[in-house]
């Protein structure tokens, strides 16, 4: 009972020294080794306390905001992959923040995005890229994105029903497998295939994906599709918008596109284009 | 659709309330009819009255006013609307966008509920206010085989048509196309 007590205690930052972390490595099976121990919150149901501190919707008044929505997509295309995302973050109706990375460069031929709960995918992608460079140290070759995937996947599963909130996509080109994608979400789902969009503009974005995707795009083609989808959703969506985030990955690693601001490409896309006819500056009034 | 079971699946969701005005609804099952044919039969009124037609905004700004009274009487409808019509007089063609709360928009293209979501950025992209009635149906097509590859209910087809100058016509329209995923 009194190593309980002294357990629940002590602060969680100071319950693992560098020494214990070290000790976990060499003795424990490697599932143990991967997940991190946390504090949690001595409670019959975690998931159940946390939804109840945090969950804007039933309870404005919540104490804690989770930073949520987002636009994020990535598709396979015949030069690579294309890695796109928006640049807000909201915290209830607060923007919280237009200038956030939502892409994760996990190693320079792997890349992760982020949608859902801003620390956790921060967090989580970042402490996969730990996993993949000790994976690249024990094996002397770098991890295949399938494998890159699934350590997440498993991650988050261990996790599951204690409200881990992340939608994340990793993309990557590697010898063996070519251009791969990946989705993996934090109810354990880890899917491959050649398009994905995640987030709350996700529909806006599929929807101009959709209409013109092609896996034979030009490099070019692929681009401006990814980025106009972007703004398409940031249009649309109030919780998606600020910059647009362009990553294309090529065989001999990623290459960034730019993080532009979505209000001139607006308004470049309205007047040179003729699109976004919905936008007006005449007055509602003289209309109807 | 009644709980899990579709009832009919070849419904007509739009009233003509005069020669060059069509409204489509949705909502509240009930509401929506009565609600519709209400109008329908105060705009048919107005014309045989006066022998001649409300013009498209003056219907939508008349509807609002119904919406409006309801939304605070004692059971208020629960109907969306989008209203179209092409003007007797100066042949300009016109759309509005209502909703339950009585929001009246006049707007270059629309949608209800979750289409929304799924059509809006396809539109915002491809339309112009200049194209013919043969792109205006491409473009349809592209909203909904974005619906049929991505909205996870099925809404087993269309009803299409067209409100032009010379009248309101029903328009073909193959929804038996199969749409997958990229």
């Amino acid at each position: 009972m009194d190593t309980l007590v002294a357990r629940y205690s002590r602060p969680a930052a100071q319950r693992e020294t560098f020494a214990d972390d070290q000790h976990d490595d060499l003795h424990d099976d490697t599932t143990n080794s991967m997940s991190l121990k946390f504090a949690i919150p001595p409670i019959a149901q975690p998931s159940a306390w946390l939804r109840a501190a945090t969950d804007d919707r039933a309870n404005p008044q919540c104490p804690i905001k989770i930073a949520h929505g987002t636009t994020t997509l990535a598709f396979r295309f015949q030069g690579g992959i294309i890695v796109a995302t928006d640049s807000r973050a909201t915290a209830g109706n607060w923007i919280a923040s237009q200038t956030v990375k939502k892409v994760i460069e996990i190693n320079n031929c792997l890349l992760g995005t982020m949608a859902g709960g801003a620390a956790d995918c921060q967090y989580w992608l970042a402490w996969l890229g730990m996993q993949c460079r000790l994976h690249e140290l024990r094996h002397k070759r770098r991890i295949s994105v399938a494998a890159a995937s699934k350590i997440l996947a498993n991650l988050v599963y261990q996790y599951k029903g204690m409200g881990l909130s992340m939608g994340t996509m990793c993309a990557g080109v590697t010898k063996e497998e070519g251009p791969a994608l990946y989705y993996i979400d934090s109810d354990g789902t880890r899917l491959a295939g050649n398009l994905f969009c995640v987030g709350s503009g996700q529909t806006f974005a599929y929807g101009v994906l959709d209409a013109e995707y092609r896996y034979d795009l030009s490099e070019e083609e692929a681009l401006a599709l990814g980025s106009r989808s972007i703004l398409a959703a940031t249009h649309r969506d109030a919780y998606s918008g600020g910059f647009i985030n362009l990553y294309h990955v090529k065989e001999d690693g990623w290459v960034k596109h730019g993080f532009s601001d979505t209000n001139p490409i607006f308004w470049k896309t309205k007047l040179e284009s003729g699109e976004f006819t919905n936008v007006t500056s005449d007055f509602v009034g003289e209309r109807v | 659709m009644r709980g899990a079971t579709v009832l009919k699946a070849s419904d007509d969701k739009t009233r003509q309330l005069n020669k060059n005005t069509l409204m489509a609804y949705s909502g509240e099952a009930g509401d929506t009819v009565q609600f519709a044919e209400y109008i329908q039969a105060n705009a048919q009124l107005y014309s045989m009255r006066n022998e001649t037609d409300l013009s498209p905004s003056a219907l939508a700004n008349y509807v609002r006013g119904e919406l409006a009274t309801s939304l605070r009487s004692r059971k208020p409808y629960n109907v969306n609307l989008l209203l179209g019509g092409v003007d007797p007089i100066t042949h300009k063609p016109s759309l509005f966008w209502l909703d339950y709360l009585a929001s009246l928009a006049p707007v270059p293209y629309a949608a209800h509920g979750y289409a929304q979501y799924y059509c809006l950025s396809i539109l915002d992209k491809h339309h112009s206010p200049g194209i013919s009635l043969g792109e205006g149906i491409k473009l349809l097509e592209m909203c909904t085989d974005e619906l049929k590859r991505r909205m996870p209910i099925d809404f087993k087809g269309m009803t299409v048509k067209a409100v032009t100058k010379n009248g309101i016509v029903d328009i073909e329209f193959n929804d038996d196309k199969i749409v997958k995923c990229a």
